[in-house]
């Protein structure tokens, strides 16, 4: 049996990440180009930071980030919250009245079409300003509630399979020495959980700060998210500086990822080295 | 006693505390995401009206205090008989398969890559992978307006290769609308086939060897039907988002590029016709829920202990 892989494996691999990887390559390399025209390379005057400037001398698009980045947050950590209960619900209690509704519920909003979710939150939203007077516009308040629910999903996702790896008889000791269920909760189950809650958040954080189609329909005139102004921008075609703020992004973003891998990384091996020695004492 | 008394305590807390673990998310979901679906419906049945909302109530207190329902079929009737819509559905559907299966071409090798990669190999490619899920979408289609366009660099390598002798349109086709799906969704594709290659039983395709299957065959005899739930898994997860997908065709495809994500989003911010909006998404939710149910399906089978 080879051990290696084959030619054509190998092939697709390069193929298929050079085709990932090259749009966002040449989008950084633009980035750096002179010319106002994004297909022509202006060799006399790039690489420069003009649009970079651009970038953060324009306000419109520093106070969409602004309010981008306060959404996600708001979003991410609510979404969190929700979901650690509703992972909570899924694997510890097996048996509960219409427990096959709310694990529909809680995976429907990561694969439904997001025009079909936008819809349907902002036609809520009109009809309890209705009935309610609450909310009385659309703008934050509402993008928030919106981004929480889609989040949710997929944090739940991520922190149900972590849940479900918790070995119970560390709750159970802590039980039987005489542990309230919520000091086990803080004590034992959420320090084990806590690397899916943060991977959690920053995967929510990014779907809420990156969202277009749900914001559209929920947002309201007077609060425009980055997405939006981004996506009014390039519908009219490309713009240099929508390079330099896209190339910041990617940085930022794998910057994060990488910080993350490593560290995730790292528990797991001292994990397993912990889990090693402590076998080997018995 | 004392100990009686703590154990009933602690259970009333348990209890208390198990309804507020379930209650809370649920109760959540039922206001903002069951509920909306219940309006949609609702909104689907009426009439369009000059006002804000603009849609007639169905409900409505007649004289002598008597609940009058006016539910009206004829926004459905209208979907059904107008040819552009329906030529959007069935647009949609094939763009979406078309894409799902050039995704699973591309990524099934891939994956396969991935999973028999050697040590800090498959870390890094696992990484790289993943990576495009926490990059923003919007920007990574948006490459490629830059990408395409006629002075774009596409353009300029198929000149320098002589294959075409002056810049085509790339940019507002279905060939860019097919290009960005299959852009935007592999990682969808290749995350699911990677954990379905990476369980397979490496000792299998030695047996096969061993009794003289020769690789190519043993990897249709063996390797595909065993991982042939990462492959339904894959697809679903690419086919379904890409059916109702809105960003991708309106910034990479033509005015002519029909599809149902777009014409729910004209209807509703263009023609302001809320009802009509309301039943597309209503009839594109039931297609889609057939799909959605399979995939809840699949994965409900992944999780159980085989």
């Amino acid at each position: 049996m080879r051990t290696g892989q084959s030619r054509f494996v190998r092939f697709m691999l390069v193929a298929g990440f050079a085709f990932l990887y090259l749009p966002i390559i040449s989008m950084i390399i633009y980035s750096f180009n002179a010319s106002r025209l994004v297909t022509v390379w202006d060799a006399a005057h790039s690489p420069t930071l003009a649009w970079y400037v651009e970038l953060f001398s324009n306000d419109e698009i520093l106070e969409a980030a602004q309010l981008s980045f306060r959404v996600a947050a708001i979003s991410a950590t609510g979404a969190v919250m929700l979901a650690t209960l509703a992972a909570f619900a899924l694997v510890r209690y097996r048996r509960f009245r219409a427990r096959a509704l709310f694990g529909l519920l809680v995976t429907a909003p990561m694969v439904l079409p997001e025009v079909i979710t936008g819809l349907s939150l902002l036609l809520l939203f009109v009809a309890l300003t209705q009935w309610i007077g609450w909310p009385a516009g659309r703008g934050a308040t509402t993008i928030t509630i919106a981004h929480v629910t889609f989040c949710l999903a997929y944090a739940v996702v991520v922190i149900q399979a972590r849940l479900a790896t918790v070995d119970r008889s560390l709750e159970e000791a802590a039980m039987d020495l005489g542990a309230r269920p919520w000091k086990v909760f803080w004590v034992i189950t959420l320090p084990l959980i806590l690397p899916a809650i943060a991977s959690a958040w920053m995967l929510s954080f990014i779907l809420s700060w990156d969202d277009i189609v749900i914001t559209s329909f929920v947002s309201g005139p007077g609060s425009t998210t980055l997405p939006q102004l981004v996506f009014s921008k390039v519908r009219l075609g490309v713009s240099p500086d929508i390079n330099a703020l896209a190339t910041l992004l990617v940085g930022v973003v794998s910057v994060c990822v990488a910080i993350a891998g490593t560290v995730m990384m790292r528990t797991e091996r001292r994990r397993a080295r912990d889990a090693q020695i402590a076998m080997g004492a018995h | 006693m004392w100990n009686a008394i703590q154990a009933i305590r602690r259970r009333l807390t348990t209890q208390v505390g198990r309804k507020a673990v379930i209650g809370i998310p649920y109760g959540w979901l039922l206001i903002f995401f069951l509920v909306p679906f219940l309006i949609v419906l609702k909104i689907s049945f009426s009439n369009v009206v000059l006002a804000m909302p603009p849609v007639e109530p169905i409900l409505t207190w007649g004289r002598d205090q008597v609940l009058q329902i006016r539910v009206n079929l004829s926004n459905y009737t209208f979907v059904f008989g107008d040819r552009l819509y329906v030529a959007a559905f069935v647009n949609s559907l094939r763009v979406a398969a078309v894409s799902t299966l050039l995704a699973l071409l591309i990524g099934y090798p891939m994956a396969y890559g991935i999973a028999r990669a050697q040590g800090a190999w498959r870390n890094i490619l696992f990484l790289l992978v993943s990576l495009p899920f926490f990059t923003s979408f919007l920007l990574r289609v948006y490459a490629w307006i830059g990408l395409l366009g006629r002075g774009g660099p596409v353009n300029a390598i198929l000149m320098h290769l002589g294959l075409i002798q002056e810049p085509i349109q790339l940019l507002q086709t279905d060939f860019a609308v097919y290009l960005g799906m299959v852009y935007s969704y592999l990682p969808f594709m290749v995350l699911p086939l990677y954990s379905a290659i990476e369980k397979l039983d490496l000792t299998l395709l030695e047996a096969a060897a061993d009794l003289g299957c020769r690789p190519s065959k043993a990897f249709f005899a063996v390797t595909l039907p065993l991982t042939r739930e990462g492959i339904l898994a894959g697809c679903l997860l690419v086919f379904i988002p890409a059916v109702g997908e809105y960003v991708i065709p309106a910034l990479l495809g033509g005015p002519d590029t029909l599809m149902i994500g777009r014409v729910v989003w004209d209807e509703f911010f263009a023609n302001r016709d809320w009802p009509v909006a309301s039943a597309l998404a209503i009839v594109l939710l039931l297609i889609l829920s057939v799909f959605v149910l399979l995939l809840q399906k699949v994965q409900a089978g992944e999780e159980e202990p085989s």
